[in-house]
């Protein structure tokens, strides 16, 4: 029954909550059947509804009402001066929250954390762990430079990879994926690395987690990795 | 979707559009094709190179034509019969060639590891070309045995000869210092060392000194007047050294062929349509049978215009061979003869007035 009073109430109040911020209405319902006593989040200004049989929720309208009621308790025992700063910061609020979208918040923050400087930002990666990753890294690409300068993916006809695409020249990585014409469908880089083995190199196609299909894919990778994208010039 | 036949009038509309536009270039294409349709009915003989004069007062006359082919890097037939089939492809169409080229180039890397097998198979596939060859070497068919089958086959590497007043020089520009005797590399590493373009650790094409004295010897003996025509493996210039797509004497070559009133170097090795000029020299690469190389990331020459990147998915797309026409004065128009595509000229005028006349077809599809 209290939790069920607790509810009703706290649901009329939650506008001016939201509004006033700090003073949010506080509930706290007697149990009493045809009355329930509310306060304030102040925890002194309280008052008794009347008629409320617990379990029961206030209409929209006289919830307002009631919420309206017991600002005005709490205006009389504060004072006007704290009415009218609790006044302003509500009218900013309500302003605040008619004029940013959640999604304009979301890059107004993330532009404040772009524009501190990066020299600041403490990192909990140690040059240990990165020169660990580099040589992780690097030993696929290690692996897949071999790759692509053999035949050991099970080319048939002495064909490797470099023949026509030396440092990976025209496999242009980054474009990926794409609608390729010639297959009629949309092929990602795994697609025209099984295509080079079938047909110029006359090999069986690779699984895609195949190891050396990843290594493929790490070395042509690359090659290309953070180079700015210019289609038809690699 | 729209009808086929509404589409069909559609294309026949703007066929007919672009014939009223045609510019000479275009009437060339177009001739050719109609040459071909008339071909297919039996009454000429049909091949790559038939021949379509059109009236043309302002060049000189054509005084010969040679044809080449070039980078066949042929693997031995129970291998790999994909690069067999290409030159036997350009080898039809040099025999097709009415009337007959005086000579037919070969453009080095017959070979594409330098084997004994590769080697007599390429000199037995070449025995069916009609016309005279003659004979240049590439660094695949050199650095197994450093160049003793080869030599064996064809002869010597550098040479010169004179036809029909222009001095022709025949060099060995795939020369690198040594780098595999001190790491114990095996005559087959080598190879394969020297066969990877983009290997990290290769060194740079040279022509080097006992081969420019040569050539200082045998210019001697030549009037700056007559025209003469270098065949060089690689570009006697420098584009990208990565690749080998480099000589790195190119300038000690050049200033021997600078009192020349004309120079024209035709080389291999780099597999694409490359145009250039320094000074009085002029520069054509050839097409490759085996396969077309992408454009060097770097260094491309201010007069080439770049070929249309090849269609994998089309084995002979890129790939071709071609004839150089040799004018009265000793300047050569290049002609690209491409197997998926059509052909394309670079002619003496448009180096000459450094690309404002007889413009190129400008690259196309390039996202493609």
């Amino acid at each position: 029954m209290r939790i069920t009073t607790r509810r009703t109430i706290l649901g009329l109040a939650a506008p001016l909550c939201l509004m006033a911020l700090a003073l949010p209405l506080r509930s706290d319902g007697t149990g009493k059947a045809g009355a329930v006593e509310v306060s304030l989040c102040d925890g002194t200004s309280t008052m008794t509804i009347e008629g409320l049989k617990p379990g029961e929720a206030l209409p929209r309208e006289r919830a307002q009402q009631t919420a309206d009621q017991m600002m005005q308790i709490w205006r009389q025992t504060k004072g006007e001066e704290a009415w009218v700063a609790w006044s302003d910061e509500r009218d900013q609020a309500l302003v605040r929250i008619a004029s940013t979208s959640p999604e304009a918040a979301l890059a107004a923050a993330a532009a404040a954390q772009a524009a501190s400087p990066v020299a600041d930002q403490p990192t909990k990666f140690s040059a240990r762990d990165k020169m660990l990753w580099a040589r992780e890294e690097k030993k696929w690409i290690d692996e897949g430079y071999k790759l692509y300068h053999s035949t050991a993916w099970g080319g048939t006809i002495g064909i490797s990879c470099d023949m026509c695409h030396p440092d990976g020249a025209n496999t242009h990585p980054e474009t990926y994926p794409k609608y390729q014409s010639q297959l009629k469908k949309v092929a990602l880089l795994r697609d025209m690395i099984n295509w080079c083995i079938e047909n110029p190199g006359k090999g069986k196609p690779l699984a895609e987690n195949d190891p050396m299909m990843r290594a493929m894919e790490a070395y042509i990778l690359s090659t290309r990795k953070g180079v700015p994208m210019e289609p038809g010039k690699h | 979707m729209k009808d086929r036949f509404l589409r069909y009038l559609d294309e026949r509309d703007a066929y007919f559009a672009k014939i009223l536009k045609l510019d000479r270039r275009d009437f060339l294409k177009a001739a050719t094709m109609a040459a071909a349709g008339v071909a297919a009915t039996g009454k000429l003989n049909n091949h790559s190179f038939q021949p379509v004069e059109v009236a043309n007062a302002a060049a000189p006359e054509k005084s010969f034509t040679f044809a080449y082919i070039s980078d066949a890097h042929l693997y031995e037939k129970k291998l790999n019969e994909r690069f067999i089939r290409s030159i036997l492809k350009a080898i039809d169409d040099v025999n097709a060639m009415t009337p007959q080229p005086d000579f037919v180039l070969f453009g080095g890397d017959l070979a594409q590891l330098g084997k004994p097998g590769e080697l007599a198979e390429g000199a037995e596939i070449l025995k069916a070309v009609k016309a005279p060859v003659k004979m240049m070497v590439g660094e695949h068919d050199w650095y197994l045995d450093m160049g003793e089958g080869w030599r064996k086959h064809f002869g010597k590497d550098t040479y010169s000869f004179d036809h029909k007043g222009v001095h022709f020089v025949v060099l060995n520009s795939v020369i690198v210092e040594d780098y595999w005797t001190a790491p114990k590399m095996t005559p087959e590493e080598r190879m394969l060392a020297m066969a990877q373009l983009d290997n990290p650790n290769g060194r740079p094409f040279t022509v080097g000194d006992a081969q420019r004295d040569w050539l200082r010897g045998d210019l001697a003996k030549v009037k700056p007047e007559t025209p003469v025509i270098v065949f060089s493996h690689s570009p006697l210039y420098k584009m990208y050294k990565p690749w080998n797509f480099w000589t790195d004497d190119a300038e000690q070559v050049q200033a021997l062929l600078a009192p020349f009133k004309s120079a024209t170097v035709i080389h291999g090795h780099t597999h694409q349509m490359l145009s250039n000029k320094i000074g009085n020299i002029h520069f054509h690469g050839m097409l490759s049978t085996a396969w077309p190389w992408p454009y060097a990331p770097q260094g491309l020459p201010k007069l080439t215009v770049r070929m249309n990147r090849a269609d994998p998915f089309d084995e002979f797309d890129g790939c071709g061979d071609g004839h150089i026409d040799v004018l009265g004065g000793g300047r050569v128009n290049k002609n690209f003869n491409f197997w998926s595509r059509n052909p394309i000229r670079v002619s003496a005028a448009y180096l000459d007035s450094d690309g404002t006349v007889d413009l190129l077809p400008r690259e196309s599809d390039v996202n493609y």
